[in-house]
């Protein structure tokens, strides 16, 4: 059998895989904490708890409407993401003007209130969300045994990532963004609806958050705690990559899950703490992040 | 006879000011004092114990501007330390104990701090986040923590080997006096010279770089000073309680102090005073009442309704009131 430093090949790429799954999630998520930040300037708290709620819908809409996995994937995030319209035009709207740090406090309220609520209700416990049935099983790669959902999970996000920096990067709406991110008073001045495009931005970083939350529920379990501790690892992929570029912010979060992965092959004890070891390089030797622009 | 003539209005407002100030001390010891004999002593030294971790946090967030989302770490850091100190070492006092716990906190600040402070704002909470959930895998792992069980039975002992701990009264008394002698602590900090140049790197930081002050020198000082009394607010309450858990070190602390904080009044001297005693009050008789499962749902919809209408606190709302009315 073919080692790897010790390690036989298939558990190597095995681990290397899940890796990557949990990378995609980094970067699903980080990725929508970047689009959110540019244009309202606050880091969203609430983020685990939407992709959370975006899992649990997935789930309740199975249990007790029938919805299937394919359009509970496309139906989810459009229910969250108009729950997060809600949120800006109700809530955090009325605290734009203020210090951006506010911004953070009442979305970390936001997610106490969604967590402890589904806890009632829920219980900490996990329950299990099925495979959807044209990907169960899996295929043979001839160096490991790759389960058809893992890959398809890393097709979905890193399709979903490169549309989001297509669009941010080469369409009308995206130069619109970009431009809010520099200056929105200018854009105003333009005749461009500023407010609404905060709105709609917010709505789609939460929309993001929701559909990985979907592509989530059959692979880890579905319960109320889920989101708070994946967010904390994603603030700290969000410290190293920086939030000025998309790209950046994918890549850094691939990037973190295979280092994560790595760690569980050579040095299982170390692997729930590398990530925040690296965040420690970064800040040391690179403190403005790998692809950050200001300090 | 003394010359009075000489005082401006000025100085007379201010001596003014100070009498009211120390008047307001002196009853406020005067209530803490006799507070055992009204209230169960072991809830007062909670609320005490919270409310000097709220002051170390309001030190960094009210005053230097800086909002850490991982004082837990602290907190725990002092409690680990003095309870795995006082449990292994029969023949140490409780004032050594905690004395390092508090010592091991400031080391620990000191580490966080200087990498915290390179980057400013929004990443300045989310490193401290960061920072704090290491720390917490840490002792989920690390041999002396007893894992997710804690340490329990820590011994009170003996105040300097002579005052016996385990009588509740003996131990607020000691409690009471470490607040008192932390609180003033805090208290001169932020009237010193060095806290009204910490103030002026919170209203306009490029403005201090210019003036010529080494402002991250600055702003780590304020770090360290305050890690070292949120530990000595956990080895305080370790000794208390006699036990060190998870639950100090996990990210939910870090977000309570944020609320006791906000609560009681950001940059007020007596806010986190105010809100660590609501935030405990709350807790302890919630737990009692049947909405005991909805804690954090309560805590998160204080924290939003602050947020949004009562940005200065309890206390500040009350001093805004006071200037409107009677000047």
């Amino acid at each position: 059998m073919t080692m790897i430093f010790g390690v036989p090949l298939a558990v190597f790429m095995g681990q290397l895989m899940l890796g990557l799954i949990n990378g995609a999630f980094y970067a699903l998520l980080s990725l929508g904490l970047a689009v959110i930040f540019g244009l309202l300037k606050i880091i969203n708290f609430a983020h685990g708890a939407q992709y959370m709620l975006g899992a649990f819908a997935a789930l309740l809409g199975l249990q007790y409407l029938g919805i299937n996995y394919w359009v509970a994937l496309l139906l989810v995030p459009l229910v969250v993401g108009a729950l997060g319209v809600v949120i800006e035009r109700t809530l955090l709207r009325r605290i734009a003007h203020l210090d951006h740090l506010y911004g953070l406090l009442l979305t970390y309220g936001l997610a106490l209130i969604f967590e402890g609520t589904l806890i009632n209700f829920f219980g900490v416990s996990g329950s299990s969300y099925p495979v959807p049935e044209a990907l169960q099983g899996g295929v043979n790669l001839g160096f490991m045994f790759l389960p058809l959902y893992r890959g398809w999970v890393l097709v979905a996000a890193l399709v979903v990532c490169l549309g989001t920096w297509f669009m941010i990067e080469r369409t009308r709406l995206g130069a619109y963004l970009r431009a809010g991110t520099e200056n929105p008073a200018l854009m105003q001045a333009f005749g461009v609806n500023v407010p609404q495009l905060i709105t709609l931005t917010y709505g789609f970083g939460v929309a993001l958050a929701a559909f990985a939350g979907v592509l989530a529920a059959p692979l880890y379990p579905v319960s109320p705690t889920m989101g708070s501790s994946l967010l904390i690892v994603v603030f700290a992929v969000v410290v190293i990559g920086g939030m000025g570029s998309i790209l950046g912010a994918v890549l850094t979060g691939l990037g973190m899950g295979l280092v994560e992965g790595l760690t569980k092959v050579y040095y299982p004890e170390a692997a729930n703490t590398v990530i925040f070891l690296v965040m420690i390089l970064v800040l040391m030797l690179r403190p403005a992040g790998l692809f950050g622009k200001e300090a | 006879m003394a010359p009075t003539h000489s005082l401006t209005p000025a100085m007379q407002r201010q001596r003014n000011a100070r009498l009211r100030r120390n008047t307001f001390y002196l009853a406020l010891l005067a209530i803490a004092l006799v507070a055992p004999f009204v209230a169960y002593p072991v809830f007062l030294m909670k609320v005490l114990c919270f409310a000097l971790f709220a002051c170390a946090f309001n030190l960094l967030l009210g005053y230097a501007g800086l909002l850490s989302f991982g004082h837990a770490a602290f907190l725990a850091t002092g409690g680990y330390i003095t309870g795995y100190l006082l449990a292994s070492y029969p023949g140490l006092t409780p004032e050594l104990g905690i004395l390092a716990g508090t010592l091991a906190s400031l080391g620990l600040g000191l580490a966080f701090g200087a990498l915290a402070i390179r980057r400013q704002g929004i990443y300045f909470a989310m490193v401290t986040l960061a920072l704090a959930q290491m720390v917490f895998f840490f002792y989920i792992q690390a041999p002396f923590t007893g894992g997710e069980d804690g340490l329990h039975g820590v011994p009170r002992g003996e105040l300097l080997g002579l005052i016996s701990l385990a009588d509740n009264l003996n131990m607020y008394y000691f409690v009471l006096a470490v607040f008192v002698i932390a609180f003033a602590l805090i208290q001169r900090t932020v009237h010193s010279p060095y806290g009204q140049v910490l103030k002026a790197i919170r209203e306009n930081e490029p403005r201090a770089v210019s003036l010529g002050y080494n402002v991250d020198a600055y702003k780590l000082v304020a770090f360290v000073i305050s890690a070292g009394i949120a530990g000595l607010a956990g080895a305080t309450k370790t000794v208390v309680f006699q036990l060190a858990s998870l639950t100090d070190a996990h990210w939910h602390m870090s977000g309570e102090v944020v609320l006791m904080t906000l609560l009681g009044g950001v940059g007020s001297l007596f806010g986190p005073l105010v809100g660590a005693g609501l935030v405990v009050s709350l807790q302890t008789q919630l737990a009692q009442s049947p909405l005991g499962n909805w804690v954090s749902v309560i805590l998160g919809a204080i924290f939003v309704i602050c947020v949004l209408s009562f940005r200065s606190g309890i206390v500040g709302e009350i001093q805004k009131l006071v200037k409107k009315n009677f000047k």
